[in-house]
């Protein structure tokens, strides 16, 4: 993985996948080690997302990096009409490894190119968020101990939510069966569904929630965007039915966990939160040695 | 059989050197010539358009002198004319004749289909996988995103 870019959660294979949540775990028991302390990580951020960006931050910190770069592009040369190819270009000048998010589908890819240090994407528009991806995988395999043969459930928007494409991508190498609940027109795009069947996998869609919770070991929750309806009464009309709310929990496995890539607006009512299934905030705190896995393993300052 | 074949060949003059690239459709010549570069071509080209062809009722043919051209050249004209058919002349006669192939990569010629992608905003050259040759579907390198043939524009 040494000096490799991570743009994509299929430009490292399964056993590279594998190794980062175990070097993940191992961050999780001892998460201070400045193993990092000569290193410089910028972090380029050309479109505001505090949330990943304090993630990836406090990871680089922990490991006793210094932390680069900017938080939107206001408070850079891009409003000056910089191109991103030589904002890359400057900036691979001054860092040893660069995290950037960015609101164009492909410009990770594009900055990986023409870098002379890697580049981890912390999100290309509405393609991949491979980061994301792999602390979904750390967050399942730790609840459900394996990542074999489970059946997950994805609920929402299931059209433009690029966490769940990359998260079905990279589910398909354990033998996933899928369960995808969303309104018709929010359904898995065929673009993903590729990779299902290629794998000859299994997958089931579903316009309601509650015949699914009984049958997965993962209920992962996305939020269902107004703008992305052509109607607004479209809406209006099916809201209601992807919302989880406790009661509805009632007949799920003992093992059920519910993930949530956050920050949710209404999708997910407080009542589940005291529930044991309710793990999205644990999720988020797995982002952090996550990430601080990919750094050091990218870095090439762990085995 | 082979007489009236050769007659046909002759609406538009013999080549005595070179590819004849057949049964295009009618509508897709004009790409078939910018995608080879052929503008830029400095020996003879001839082209026919609106030709009788009992298989497609009308077609496009084009003959280009001295210029024999490498199979994953050529092979990208098979986006825009799939039933295209090659024929390599030699002293005027036929040396070999072949069938274009969809590529398994395609660059610089299709724009992507996203709006959105790093490729239409950035002067970044395309680049495509091809995953289903059938139904033609290319995924950008960049956004990883499927142009497929309804959704195709050439740069
Ligand atoms: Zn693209």
């Amino acid at each position: 993985m040494k000096n490799k870019s991570l743009v994509s959660i299929n430009d490292f294979t399964r056993e590279e996948h594998i190794h980062i949540l175990d070097l993940a775990g191992a961050f999780e028991r001892r998460p201070k080690q400045h193993i990092l302390e000569d290193y410089v990580v910028a972090t380029l951020f050309f479109e505001p997302s505090t949330r990943t960006r304090l993630s990836f931050e406090s990871a680089a910190t922990r490991l006793g990096a210094r932390v680069i770069g900017f938080s939107e592009p206001g408070s850079s040369s891009v409003q000056k009409g910089e191109s991103l190819r030589d904002t890359i270009r400057t900036v691979s000048n001054y860092a040893d490894i660069i995290i950037m998010r960015h609101p164009r589908e492909g410009s990770a890819r594009f900055a990986s190119e023409v870098s002379r240090v890697p580049v981890i994407n912390a999100g290309d528009g509405a393609n991949q968020h491979p980061t994301q991806t792999l602390l979904d995988l750390y967050s399942i395999r730790k609840t459900q101990g394996t990542l074999d043969n489970l059946n997950i459930a994805f609920v929402g928007d299931l059209k433009y939510g690029r966490t769940v494409h990359s998260l079905t991508m990279a589910l398909c190498n354990y033998n996933t069966t899928f369960h995808l609940v969303s309104p018709a027109e929010l359904k898995l795009p065929s673009s993903v569904k590729i990779h299902i069947k290629e794998r000859n996998l299994a997958y089931h869609q579903y316009t309601d929630m509650s015949e699914v919770i009984p049958k997965v070991d993962i209920l992962y929750m996305t939020r269902i965007q107004k703008e992305r309806f052509q109607d607004p009464m479209e809406y209006e009309k099916v809201k209601n039915s992807y919302i989880l709310r406790n009661n509805l929990l009632d007949n799920a496995k003992s093992n059920l966990r519910i993930l949530h890539p956050l920050p949710r607006v209404n999708e997910i009512t407080y009542d589940v939160d005291d529930n044991p299934k309710a793990y999205y905030f644990t999720q988020a705190l797995n982002g952090v040695f996550v990430r601080q896995a990919i750094l050091a393993a990218i870095l090439g300052v762990v085995e | 059989m082979e007489n009236t074949e050769q007659r046909k060949e002759l609406k538009v003059s013999a080549i005595e050197n070179g590819t004849v690239i057949d049964h295009i459709p009618v509508q897709s010549v004009y790409q078939v010539l910018r995608i080879l570069n052929l503008m830029e071509y400095n020996d003879q080209i001839l082209i026919g358009t609106n030709l009788e062809s009992q298989k497609m009722g009308k077609k496009g043919i084009i003959k280009v002198s001295n210029k024999f051209f490498k199979s994953d050249e050529i092979n990208k004209i098979a986006l825009v004319a799939p039933s295209a058919t090659l024929i390599l002349i030699k002293n005027f006669s036929v040396s070999e004749k072949k069938k274009v192939e969809i590529p398994s990569k395609v660059e610089k010629i299709v724009k992507c289909f996203n709006p959105n992608c790093i490729t239409n905003v950035e002067d970044v050259i395309t680049r495509f996988d091809v995953v289903n040759k059938d139904e033609l579907k290319l995924r950008c390198h960049y956004c990883e995103k499927i142009t497929a043939r309804d959704t195709m524009a050439f740069k």
